[in-house]
Order: C-alpha cells, then structure tokens, then sequence
C-alpha cells in the first residue's frame, strides 16, 4: 500500500510544502512537516521539498517493455464528412513532440467515407493514416470505435495516444485506457517531453481553473491524453508531405454495438454554437437579471456574433448552460470576447482566455479581468452598451 | 429497477481563493459540497424510480467524511447508501477510482443503471464514468441531457454534442453520464431528512471488495501529479476610465478599428 513519510532527520521545518498542498494536509508541529489524514498523496510535497524529506512510497508495479513502445498515434474526429479541426490541432503538437525525440505520428481514422482525408491528414504532419472505412462507422459509437482503436494500438504499441477533449475524445478515451491498464490525463492545455525521463508531461488546469497539475504515466504504455480544443496549433498544409496509407482489416463483430443512434438534431438557427462564434457577447453577474441579457443580444446581433455567459449567471438562472463559458462550460477562442459585468476569475478565464482580443466592460475597476484583457473599460455596462449599438449603428449608416 | 448513483464530496471551487504573494491555492473555510453535476444524476435516477419503482442506491468513494453527501443524497430521496473508504484507496486516479467503484457494483449485483455527473467540478476530468462502464464492460452513453423513455430492457436518452443533439438508444444494464441542467434536482424533504439522519451507511474497503492493493489507490493508478503551480497572468492591457459615451466610442474603436475623420 502506498505511503507518505517526512523523514525526520532530513526535514528542517522551513515550511515550503505547507502552501504546495492543494488539499491543506501538512501542518508545522515543534519545527517539523506533519501530514494529517486530509492526504491524498497527490503528490505536489514531495517535489516542493528543497530537502528531499518528503518520500511516497508505492507498491510495486511491474514496469514491462516500456521501451518498445514508440510514435505518437492521434485519434481523428470526423463529423459531416469533414475532419474536426480539433484532429489537425493535434497533428500539429504531435508534430511538435516527435521533434524532440525523432519519432513518428501517426493518425487512426474511423470513418464512414474516408474521401481524401487521408491525403490531407499527411499534409497536416501524419506519417502514417490507418483507415477503417464503413458506412457503420458513419457515427460515433462507443463499443466499435474503441475496440478497432484498442486493437490497432495493441498491434502499433505507439507510446502516446491523443484525442480531443471534446464529447467523442471524452466519451471514447477513457474506455480505452481503462480496457488497455494505462493512465490517461484528461483535457490537457500543454504537453511537453521531460528530456530526462523521455516521457509525456501532461498539464491540465484543475480546481476549477485554479491551479495547473502536471501528470505523468510512468510504469505503463501508452500515454493516453485528451487535449482541449483551440489550445494547439494546426500546422500550414504541406501538399509534399509524403505519408502512407494502411488500411485496417473490419470484420462485422467489431461494428457490433449495444448502443444505436436513433436521431441526430442539429442545433436550431439562432441557437448558434458558441465555440463556432468569432465574436462573443459574454455576460456576468453584472448582468442582474435575464432580462438584460437582450441588451448583449442585441449587440451580438450587430456584430454577428453569439452571447455567452459566466457561471455566475448561469448559476442564477439567467442563462442556460450552453452559454456558460469556463472550465465547467465551454472553451472559446472567437476573434473578439466582449465581456461585460464578467468579474474575470480563473474558471472562466481559462475558457476564453485565448481569445485573439478581449474586451472587458466592468465596473468595478479592481476586477480581475482587467489584468488580462486587452482594452478594458471601467464603467456601468448599462449606461457604456447603449451607446456602443447606437455607435456601431450611427457608422454603419 | 436499481439505479446506483455514483457521487463525489468535492471542495467548491468557486470559492477557492489564489494567495497572491505565495501563488498557492485557501483552501481555509472552503465548503465541501455535494458535486453539483451528480446532483442532476441522482435527481434523474430519482425521477425514473419514482415512475417505475425499484431503488436508487447512492454511494461514494472517499474518506469517513464523505459519508455527508450520502446522507445529504438521502435527503433528497435515495433509498441505500454504501460508503467506500479505506486507507489504501488514497490517491487514486480516474483509472483506480471506477475499478473501485465498478467492484461496489458487481458486489450490489444485479444493478441496472449506474448513473453519474457528467464530471466532479474539481478533477474536472469527465473520465470516471466511461471508465466504470468499461471496467464493467457495459455500454455506456455520456454527455446525458435528459432520459426520454426507460424499461426494463433499454433506454433511450438525448447526448449533447458539438452542434447538435444525438438521440441515443442503449440496452441495459448501462452506465449514464448526466449534464448540468437536465433537470430541476428536488429538495430534501422533511420525511428524507429525518431518515439520512438514522441511516445505517455500510463501509466497504479493500478487502470487502476484494481488491488487491496493486489495484487500488496511488499503487493501482497510473497516472500521477508531479507538479502544481498557479496560471500565470497573459497581458496588460489599457485600461480606460471616463464617460460612458466617450468608453463607447472607444470600445467600438477597437471593434470597428478608428473612425476615419
């Protein structure tokens, strides 16, 4: 069973692992580090201690063959006969971690029609497509998506795996690193190879936002790891790009499933999704009620853009939820973020923060938004909105 | 009909504070709440059990003191509840968690439904039911808005995806990820109240689950945090002050780009 010690004879007292706890659990007693039963053994002591006096101890677990595994295989997302951009986003950062260590990428794609996708994944930094194609697998479903994946990366022994974090990435990935024994790090926002050790470092933002965690999957192969959408760059497409094409062999038991999808219902018109917005008219606490949420409505209409909303007003009913932006609602990266009584905290900055430009209406000039946005202006919404529709009218005139 | 609801005792992150000089998190009189999005889980499983009957049998993995949320679910309505708490399931990761708690549910037996919030709002990683309903090796539908018809022998229930809705239909027995605002989640009720109060919770731990320590806690997880830091702030940016009308010219300034004079 796994165990924390503070080695009493290397602990000085200096106190540096008190504040390192997410979870509160060291106290200081007669100049010494103590950990109390609120321990999770998360780990973020042991490597705050300067002195080497905090030690978990784990059982034993077998480290086998890691080394045979090698390259980075990106799960591809398909949706209407095209590629989700999210697919090509990782591309890119598989691109950009293979540099570092010479390996290679490859791509699974999992689709009804393949079209000339496959081309296109190569111009987009794929080595090699590994293509499964059937009008079955024209939609996502769980069961044969993740044994054709299971089974492919049995077979490749690649020693990372990426998808992205949105519902597919989400719903499929942890089914596979559960079946596969291996750990999988959720909706990461940067990756990297430790130079030492060769292995994936994985950050992710956790409590709500508060705090970036990095994991790591050292005994077990591969590295399985969800990314967020619009965080990664696409490479630019190199037609000269030269890659291979192998086509993975379908027999009908791996189609079979126990779930069917009856429907699919588009969004209604009007109803935009807001990661699709260039523009996005975000609303806040500020807002005080639903009904002023028709001011920003207004404003959105003008400049063809959507309303989004922070938790704060979503959780007192003004909104519904498919507005909420932050790390419980959605990530957005539009050209423009308007946000207006929006008071700025980690959880929702970390859903719109890379936004190209953000503007931030507030009153209150001490808000934490107006240390990351671009322009800011401190003022009443309700008095600086009115004149900016009645503005952006007037010149449009 | 049993429905088990998978539930979590999380810190309320909204009130989670940064100390500026040190850059670490207050966690100083931070509530522990009931996960707000296995609210709507449980408030669904309660809903069909009141339809169909059956019962709805909540539980938890966590330290003693996660036992509050049990009692708060039967507050609300649950009929059971079964605490998993050992010492040596300290430290899991998503991967150890739902071995766990997949364990709890074949010890149950005969489980028809595990339902569970979409994710616990301070892991944030929406992996723990995906991953039960593969270690159970039952199908599993994700991102549920809302259950339009159950029976005894499949389900059918609205997925939220990216640009759309997917009506889903599945055969049970499944596992049923639930999103924020699926429902209205009840209140305790004065009857439920009374009876959180005398529930007797069974505790199970490693043995009782018949687990082994490799497949538990920090020892069974492969995954694992080596290091915790604070977001860094991104810009500085100008920051006007002055006249409503004036902020506006300016705000649709930079919208617009500079009116031509």
């Amino acid at each position: 069973m796994a165990s924390i010690e503070v080695r009493k004879d290397t602990c000085i007292g200096c106190g540096e692992c008190v504040p390192a706890c997410p979870f509160g659990a060291i106290l200081m007693e007669d100049s010494m580090a103590v950990i109390s039963d609120e321990c999770t053994l998360c780990g973020a002591c042991e490597s705050s201690c300067s002195y080497g006096a905090i030690i978990i101890r784990t059982g034993e677990t077998g480290t086998t063959e890691i080394d045979q595994y090698s390259g980075i295989m990106v799960l591809a997302e398909q949706r209407d006969g095209t590629i989700d951009h999210s697919t090509l986003e990782l591309l890119g950062e598989a691109r950009r971690l293979a540099e570092a260590d010479g390996s290679s990428v490859s791509v699974i794609l999992l689709t009804g029609e393949a079209g000339d996708w496959p081309a296109k994944l190569i111009s987009y930094g794929a080595d090699t497509v590994y293509l499964a194609e059937d009008t079955q697998l024209k939609h996502f479903r769980t069961e044969p998506f993740s044994r054709i994946a299971e089974r492919l990366i049995i077979e490749k022994i690649p020693a990372v795996v990426l998808a992205a974090a949105t519902t597919t990435g989400r719903d499929l990935m942890p089914r596979i690193a559960k079946n596969l024994n291996t750990g999988l790090t959720a909706d990461c926002t940067e990756l990297a190879i430790d130079p030492e050790t060769g292995g994936l470092l994985q950050t992710r933002p956790a409590f709500g936002g508060n705090i970036l965690a990095t994991i790591v999957c050292s005994g077990t192969r591969p590295q399985m790891a969800t990314v967020r959408p619009r965080v990664m760059k696409a490479l630019d497409p190199d037609e000269n790009r030269s890659g291979k094409l192998e086509k993975i062999d379908l027999s009908s038991s791996d189609l079979e499933s126990r779930t069917e999808v009856l429907e699919f219902n588009p969004l209604d018109e009007g109803e935009v999704d807001i990661t699709e917005a260039e523009v996005i008219v975000s609303g806040g606490r500020g807002l005080k009620s639903p009904e002023n949420f028709a001011l920003l409505q207004e404003l959105a209409g003008l400049l063809d853009g959507s309303v989004g909303a922070s938790r704060a007003a979503v959780d007192a009913g003004w909104i519904s939820y498919p507005h909420q932006v932050g790390q419980t609602g959605k990530t957005v990266q539009p050209k423009t973020y308007i946000a207006c009584g929006i008071s700025g905290a980690v959880q929702h900055r970390v859903g719109m923060q890379s936004s190209d430009i953000i503007l931030a209406v507030n009153k209150d000039e001490t808000a934490p938004i107006f240390e990351f946005c671009d322009v800011g202006f401190v003022g009443d919404l309700f008095e600086i909105i009115p004149f900016v529709i009645k503005e952006i009218k007037r010149r449009r005139k | 009909m049993r429905i088990v609801v998978a539930v979590k005792q999380v810190p309320d992150t909204s009130e989670v504070r940064i100390d500026e000089e040190r850059g670490t998190l207050i966690r100083e009189g931070v509530p522990s709440i009931l996960n707000p999005f296995d609210e709507y889980a449980l408030e669904e499983a309660l809903r069909w059990r009141d339809e169909l009957g059956g019962t709805v049998t909540v539980m938890t993995m966590g330290p003693p003191q996660a036992e509050a949320v049990l009692r708060e679910a039967v507050s609300m309505g649950a009929d059971e509840a079964v605490l998993l708490s050992d010492r040596a399931f300290a430290g899991a990761d998503t991967w150890a968690t739902s071995h766990t708690l997949a364990k709890a549910v074949e010890k149950m037996g005969n489980v028809d439904i595990v339902m569970t919030g979409k994710q616990a709002i301070d892991g944030d990683t929406a992996q723990t039911g995906p991953s039960i309903a593969a270690s159970l090796d039952w199908p599993q539908v994700t991102f549920v808005g809302f259950v339009r018809e159950l029976n005894q022998n499949s389900i059918i229930a609205e997925r939220y995806v990216e640009g759309g809705c997917e009506v889903i239909r599945s055969s049970l027995p499944v596992v049923i990820t639930v999103l924020k605002d699926a429902n209205t989640p009840r209140l305790p009720s004065l009857k439920g109240k009374m009876k959180s109060r005398k529930i007797e919770i069974p505790v199970w731990g490693r043995e009782d689950l018949e687990l082994q320590e490799d497949e538990v806690g920090l020892d069974g997880s492969p995954t694992r945090v080596v290091k915790i830091r604070t977001p860094e702030i991104i810009s500085n940016g100008d920051i006007h002050h002055g006249e409503p009308e004036v902020l506006a010219k300016l705000l649709v300034d930079s919208l617009l780009g500079r009116e031509v004079e």
